[in-house]
């Protein structure tokens, strides 16, 4: 089929390096467009909407402090799955890993209740570890034991963690002083993340979630697990004859994915929640697949991406509160962002051509998600 | 008696449980019989019942709602095929891009219909036949749609396996470069192929909102567009299959519904989890079998296709 009418896309002979972190920046600014004209449909002045909802909520240090607690779960989760789907391995279920985490990590503090220590914390998060890994295992064994998709059997998981979740907080683990409200005991002080700046609600969560920044990027840039991870995303068959193990690596990538989504599950039931609840995230696990594509599957813009997508939950809140925005305008941003991205990204592999066709056209470079 | 009736009853609620899926899954399977792999099943889903809600409401149509439905379906789908043929985005990236959207905007359009009640779609009613006892409600006492799903079940097979053009869909999705070089065009089919799952998911979700419910919720799909996906693995896509495929699972759905209601002393969150264990227990016993899926799944599936010549 020929696109002689259109502009046309002509292959690059190599990846552009510098569209590789351009594009994130033109999918923020088409985002921002689109999302002025939403505004604008909804009734709403753009301008002192884009304010509300981007600029102001930020402007104090409790609001910056916010900024980096939603920004935490975010990059431990989207750190996770990044590692997976540089190899082409599609964990997308770090929301019930997370979920699983918390329940885990709330687990030993409710178990715990009344015995504290300042050991109780480190337990926790091992726990909330371990669980996030143990979930995970399930789609890691089904995948490589019975070659059963990971999409699908992560994603089934999420629902199952959730319904699990529930069950406990309207059964066994419900708060026996709680008017049978379906949440647990509130934890106790040495289950609770210490706060790090004073007057917000900041804690030790976010410098981990740094640590996991510069691990991930240890990993990647610098491992040989982190070149096999690379180079079966770019060119399976390559990695095929140089042996790698396939499995291996999709044992891997699904522990690190697991492990990380429970962390963050553990801070936030440890964090900011204090207590287990029906629902412990707005959907950070499945967000945290934006911010992975937004950083390029890459520790350090998945930073910075965390960062900006924390903006548009906390800005949703803002807006809702200050303008009567709907919440749900969060989640069109969200999607809206990503599209605008994956679009974008065809300028990394392709550059836009007007006019006449050439007779010959070279193959389009590797093909892969970066 | 009692207890044939029940039975029947039961029948009935299973064959309406399997209704969206049916819907959602075979228009994924004509979608991926060409080679794309859209994971988007669930956004489109969602926005198709908000929409099909949003129209009933508002005109009292169910004709139109339902074609409401398939739109909007089917606009999600074009802004799949926009990024996935056009401009060469990965599909899996992409199709969870389109759940991730959908599943935002359904919520954003839905807000001022959250707990309005519908009347709901009118069922057939052949004189004589749907008084029957029994057999009545169990054959001829469905809703249309329930109808239309069975009707197209058999149409897709037909069109797929017994028409030219079903012939050269699936030639384009098993080998896209050999269907380009004999001149086929790649990518009108290809987005053609699209647009019918994305109606079709869009019909689903509109079945939802409008007959199985019906009532808008956010996020109401819980996972069903997912479902459909693995259906199409279930039934090694091939159509009949997916309609045994998804009465299995309606049929899951309303024993765990059915039990908790009859007193059963297990409690009803393990009883939900039963379609989602479900499905990942299907998935397994089907995927084991791998020569059985390379031989069935398109070969194509998934890869984009730029035209080198």
């Amino acid at each position: 089929m020929s696109f002689d009418a259109w502009p046309r896309l002509e292959p690059r002979g190599e990846p552009s390096p510098a569209m590789v972190w351009l594009t994130p920046v033109i999918a923020v600014a088409a985002t921002v467009v689109s999302g002025m004209i939403l505004f604008t449909l909804l009734g709403f002045d753009p301008v002192a909407t884009l304010q509300a909802y981007f600029i102001t909520p930020v402007s104090t240090r409790y609001g910056l402090a916010e900024l980096a607690l939603k920004a935490t779960p975010l990059t431990l989760c989207a750190i996770g799955l990044a590692t997976g789907f540089r190899a082409n391995i599609w964990n997308i279920g770090a929301e019930g890993q997370l979920t699983i985490g918390a329940i885990c990590g709330g687990g030993v503090a409710l178990a715990a209740w009344g015995h504290e220590g300042p050991w109780l914390l480190p337990v926790m998060m091992v726990a909330g570890v371990l669980g996030g890994m143990g979930w995970a295992a399930i789609p890691a064994w089904l995948r490589v034991r019975f070659n059963a998709s990971e999409i699908l059997t992560s994603l089934m998981l999420v629902y199952v963690a959730s319904l699990l979740l529930d069950y406990l907080m309207h059964g066994p683990w419900r708060d026996p002083e709680g008017f049978n409200f379906p949440q647990s005991r509130q934890f106790g002080p040495d289950a609770l993340l210490p706060i790090i700046v004073s007057e917000t609600r900041l804690h030790l969560g976010s410098p981990l979630a740094l640590v996991a920044v510069f691990s991930g990027w240890l990993l990647l840039a610098r491992s040989f697990v982190g070149f096999q991870i690379r180079v079966i995303g770019l060119t399976p068959l390559a990695a095929g004859y140089a042996g790698f193990n396939q499995r291996r690596l999709v044992w891997i990538t699904l522990m690190i994915g697991g492990g990380l989504s429970g962390l963050a599950g553990v801070i936030e039931v440890a964090g900011p929640i204090g207590q287990l609840t029906p629902s412990i995230s707005p959907g950070y696990g499945f967000t945290a697949i934006i911010v992975a594509f937004l950083g390029r599957l890459h520790p350090v813009g998945i930073l910075a991406a965390a960062l900006l997508v924390a903006l548009s939950y906390i800005g949703g809140e803002a807006a809702q509160i200050s303008l009567r925005l709907p919440l749900a305008v969060t989640g069109v941003f969200q999607g809206m962002l990503l599209f605008f991205l994956l679009a974008s990204d065809v300028l990394i592999r392709y550059r836009v051509r007007l006019g006449a066709s050439s007779h010959r056209r070279p193959a389009p470079a590797a093909q892969g998600i970066r | 008696m009692e207890g044939a009736t029940t039975a029947v009853a039961i029948a009935v609620a299973m064959i309406a449980a399997a209704t969206p899926l049916i819907f959602a899954a075979l228009g994924e399977l004509v979608t991926e019989k060409s080679g794309m792999l859209n994971l988007g099943v669930e956004g489109m889903m969602l926005v198709g019942a908000v929409s099909g809600f949003a129209v009933e409401a508002t005109t009292g149509s169910g004709i139109l709602a339902v074609a409401a439905g398939a739109v909007a379906g089917m606009a999600l789908a074009t802004l799949f095929s926009v990024l996935t043929l056009a401009l060469l985005a990965n599909q899996v990236a992409t199709g969870l891009a389109l759940t991730l959207f959908g599943t935002g905007l359904s919520a954003l359009i839905g807000k001022s219909f959250v707990g309005m009640p519908l009347p709901g779609l009118p069922h057939l009613a052949v004189p004589g036949l749907s008084d029957l006892p029994l057999i009545g409600p169990l054959i001829f006492g469905h809703d249309l749609l329930v109808y239309l799903a069975i009707a197209m079940t058999f149409g897709v097979h037909e069109f797929l396996y017994r028409t030219r053009p079903g012939l050269i869909l699936r030639a384009v999705g098993e080998n896209h470069d050999a269907a380009h070089a004999i001149g086929y065009p790649v990518l009108k089919i290809r987005f053609a192929a699209v647009l019918f799952g994305g109606a079709m998911s869009g019909i689903g979700g509109a079945y939802l909102s409008l007959v199985y419910t019906p009532m808008w919720a956010e996020n109401m799909t819980a996972g069903r567009g997912w479902i459909a996906l693995a259906l199409v693995v279930f039934a090694t896509w091939k159509p009949a299959r997916v309609l045994a495929g998804a009465w299995l699972f309606g049929g899951v759905s309303i024993l765990a519904l059915h039990a908790q209601g009859s007193g059963v002393a297990v409690p009803s969150q393990f009883l939900n989890m039963l379609p989602y264990l479900a499905t990942i227990l299907v998935l397994v016993l089907i995927s084991r079998d791998r020569t059985r899926i390379r031989l069935n799944a398109p070969a194509c599936l998934g890869r984009s296709f730029y035209p080198t010549v």
